[in-house]
């Protein structure tokens, strides 16, 4: 039972991922109708978002260690962080140590930009283009932006912690009355979880209780008829591609502490986000989130010991095997609409 | 008038012949001088195959920056490094018996198929006489067995399986690098000083070639100090979330977990089994200890403060205070910057020691460089005595048991060693079974078609 339970949490926040990234990708398919294959770069930019924030905040100068020498010889220099010198020793270290929340604040703006220049300096030149055009150039533009982030980052991944206060795990299994120690789960797994339902939820909102995203959907629901009622939806779809990248953005930022971000991470959760949104159903964004969840549990499951004894590989085509299955059974997918896609 | 012998049907036979001799890729002209790609003007080419895209192409740039170092000291340039303090005295300085040492360079994408692709391209293409480099067991042996078939040296680069001079050795090919068994043979007794011999242990295990040689070697180097394996679970090379691997470890009745990963399987595996708690649990009444098997410098900088106190071993680390050590990193620290990792180390190395190896034998045909090469002993490059075996082609020098420093110095300062663990403790048989056993040879050396 406990293992259960364990798996289950670990579901939970690989699935809160998926999800977060099925969500963007089911916005910008949504909206625009462009399957966006470089949406797991923009994961992926996310997270380096958490490393450039980090290295600002960390920039240094150096100064001598006395009586100490560096591997040559020469004098032993330290690095000593500017916000050291600015806000003192103890200020700047808590700075430093919650470079990855605070890189929220610069990844949003961020972004939002890349995505409205991603979309209007490339791809809206795609939107009269056959699908299969849009995932050429989306995909091509992912493998540049990866080797852009190599060339500047290294292929090397970069560790970038968590802040101190949320090291160790949480004893979830004493809470339940299990034994101490059976169900841990680590901090700032709980927080990335929580984080990503708050997103989640603000997404919702933001097209459920707001005009904008009244006519967003309107917009997704019937293009052409809110257009001749004179809103220029072209300019608000545009806005949800920064607010799909901002999403996927996001969901790398607080990634970045459970898995030292490297170039290619984007890559890794691009095919997996995209079998995500076709067995949530094309166009579906509570169907992307239910499936992501459903899907990383699912993985989950699939990758513990006893599993993977009985059924060798098992870990490693679970999510597929699961994806033909709902295909079969239910073609447009948990909760796809009829017509997306179907033309 | 004078009677000439030409026939037609001659003319025809004999140009056909040269047609056929001319279309033919260069190495397979290796008639001509008795090997392929034999060096006629007064430079020499070799073939530098090393990771410049892909997840090991940062140790592919520090390798690619040793290699460039040798040739600058090969070619007289520099303060000489190595050439100084090695023990052999048959370099001068003056290229390779005479000629300029010329390169070319080829990107194994950590990949078997792309790395054989740029290697047969610098041997056709290129003419290198000797290919060098990579940073993947799976990468060495794929190349080594095309440099076997076309006949021409390959000194591996980072390579740590057993295969790679154990089942899949060739006569063609030589390792300086250390082999897994070397690193269960060196680590079964200090972690059994350090955490005693009743012990359990799960292994985590990179689902390929080197992470299953390597598992074999630390089992059974730990079981015969008495540790007992509870579980050995392989691992998607791809993965990068290792929660799922790493939750059922505490309930498994293992108080160790050995991370037998690499790369950034090592980087991601080492975070998530600290962020589950497991350096701070408790299991069976002692501490919770985690093991990586092989652990590099760059690997070491990319899981940050989470190698602290955790045990490895390492075939070269910067800091070692002999006097070859000492020259190589002043050598490449003026030049660019920082130490040298250990990929850099071998590959530097292996350059010095084949260019030797052909001076000594007056020759670069393979068969004459393999000869003396074969039971070489030398010193000064940085590991004490070492023997490149006959037998499988393998280098034996002591190796290093290293452990995350606690209070590092600087961004390179990550690795302390612990002990040097002298060569007889890590030395087997060349028939040993985790070598392939009596079936595994190097075959007959080629120098050519």
């Amino acid at each position: 039972m406990d293992q259960f339970i364990v798996q289950i949490l670990n579901g939970l926040d690989k699935g809160s991922a998926y999800a977060l990234i099925a969500l963007g990708l089911t916005l910008i398919f949504g909206t625009l109708g462009v399957v966006n294959f470089a949406h797991g770069a923009l994961f992926m930019l996310g997270s380096f978002c958490a490393v450039i924030m980090s290295r600002i905040l960390s920039a240094s100068h150096k100064v001598a260690v006395p009586g100490e020498t560096d591997f040559l010889g020469n004098p032993l220099m330290r690095d000593q962080p500017y916000v050291y010198d600015w806000f003192g020793e103890a200020a700047g270290a808590t700075i430093v140590d919650w470079a990855v929340p605070i890189s929220i604040l610069f990844a949003i703006p961020v972004m939002i930009g890349v995505g409205f220049i991603m979309e209007r300096g490339l791809i809206k030149h795609f939107y009269k283009r056959p699908h299969a055009d849009q995932i050429l150039v989306t995909f091509a533009l992912a493998i540049v932006l990866q080797e852009v982030i190599k060339y500047f980052f290294g292929a090397n991944p970069i560790q970038t912690p968590a802040p101190e206060a949320f090291d160790g795990s949480l004893d979830f299994g004493s809470w339940l009355g299990f034994d101490p120690l059976t169900i841990m789960y680590p901090y700032w797994r709980l927080v990335y979880f929580l984080f990503a339902a708050l997103i989640i939820a603000g997404v919702f909102a933001f097209l459920q209780f707001t005009t904008f995203g009244m006519v967003v959907r309107a917009g997704m629901a019937d293009r052409e008829t809110v257009g001749l009622l004179g809103i220029d939806i072209d300019k608000r779809f545009t806005l949800m591609f920064g607010i799909a990248a901002a999403v996927a953005g996001l969901a790398g930022v607080m990634y970045a502490p459970i898995v030292a971000p490297n170039y290619h991470m984007g890559m890794d959760f691009l095919v997996l986000s995209f079998v995500v949104v076709v067995v949530g159903g094309m166009g579906s964004l509570p169907g992307a989130v239910a499936a992501g969840f459903l899907l990383g549990i699912l993985e989950s499951f699939a990758s513990m010991p006893w599993m993977v004894d009985k059924l060798p590989g098992i870990n490693q085509i679970i999510i597929y095997l699961v994806a033909i299955i709902i295909l079969l059974t239910r073609p447009r997918g948990l909760m796809g609409r009829k017509g997306v896609m179907e033309d | 008038m004078s009677n000439s012998n030409f026939t037609r049907r001659g003319v025809l036979k004999t140009g056909a012949i040269a047609g056929a001799g001319l279309t033919l890729p260069t190495y397979l002209r290796a008639q001509d001088s008795g090997f392929t790609n034999a060096p006629t003007g007064d430079t020499v080419t070799l073939g530098f195959n090393v990771p410049q895209s892909g997840p090991y192409a940062d140790e592919g740039a520090d390798e690619l920056r040793a290699y460039e170092l040798a040739v600058e000291h090969l070619n007289g340039g520099g303060d000489g490094g190595m050439l100084n303090t090695f023990s052999s005295k048959a370099l001068d300085g003056t290229g390779i018996m005479g000629k300029r040492v010329e390169y070319v360079t080829g990107d194994t994408q950590t990949k078997s198929d792309a790395a054989r692709a740029s290697a047969r391209s610098m041997i056709e293409k290129d003419g290198a006489v000797m290919i060098t480099g990579g940073s993947s067991s799976g990468v060495a042996v794929a190349v080594q067995a095309l440099c076997q078939e076309a006949g021409v040296i390959f000194m591996a680069g980072l390579t740590h399986s057993n295969d790679t001079t154990g089942k899949d050795r060739k006569a063609n090919g030589f390792r300086h690098f250390f082999n897994s068994y070397m690193s269960g043979a060196a680590l079964a007794p200090v972690l059994s000083n350090a955490y005693g011999t009743d012990r359990k242990a799960y292994h985590l295990t990179a689902d390929y070639n080197w992470g299953y040689t390597t598992e074999e070697a630390v089992r059974s180097s730990t079981e015969a100090m008495g540790w007992e394996t509870v579980n050995a679970v392989k691992t998607p090379l791809t993965q990068t979330d290792f929660s799922s691997y790493i939750a059922p470890v505490l309930n498994s009745g293992a108080d160790v977990l050995v991370l037998n990963h690499y790369g950034g399987n090592m980087v991601n595996s080492l975070t998530n089994a600290v962020q589950f708690g497991l350096r701070d649990a408790q299991a069976n009444g002692k501490n919770f200890e985690i093991v990586v098997p092989l652990y590099s410098r760059l690997m070491a900088s990319g899981a940050g403060a989470n190698v602290k106190g955790i045990y490895g071993s390492t075939n070269w680390h910067w800091s070692l205070q002999d006097e070859g050590s000492q020259a190589f990193v002043r050598s490449f620290g003026e030049k660019y910057g920082f130490p040298p990792s250990q990929a850099a180390h071998t590959c530097y190395v292996q350059t010095l020691l084949y260019a030797d190896a052909v001076t000594r034998a007056g020759s670069f045909a393979p068969c004459a460089v393999a000869e003396a090469l074969e039971d070489f002993e030398f010193d000064g490059l940085g590991n004490g005595p070492t023997l490149y075996r006959a037998e499988d082609h393998q280098c034996f020098k002591d190796v290093l048991v290293v452990r995350g420093k606690e209070n590092p110095q600087s961004e390179f300062d990550l690795l302390e060693v612990v002990e040097v663990t002298p060569v007889e403790q890590v030395t087997y048989a060349p028939d040993h079974p985790q070598m392939g056993g009596a079936d595994a040879t190097l075959g007959s050396c080629n120098n050519g078609a």
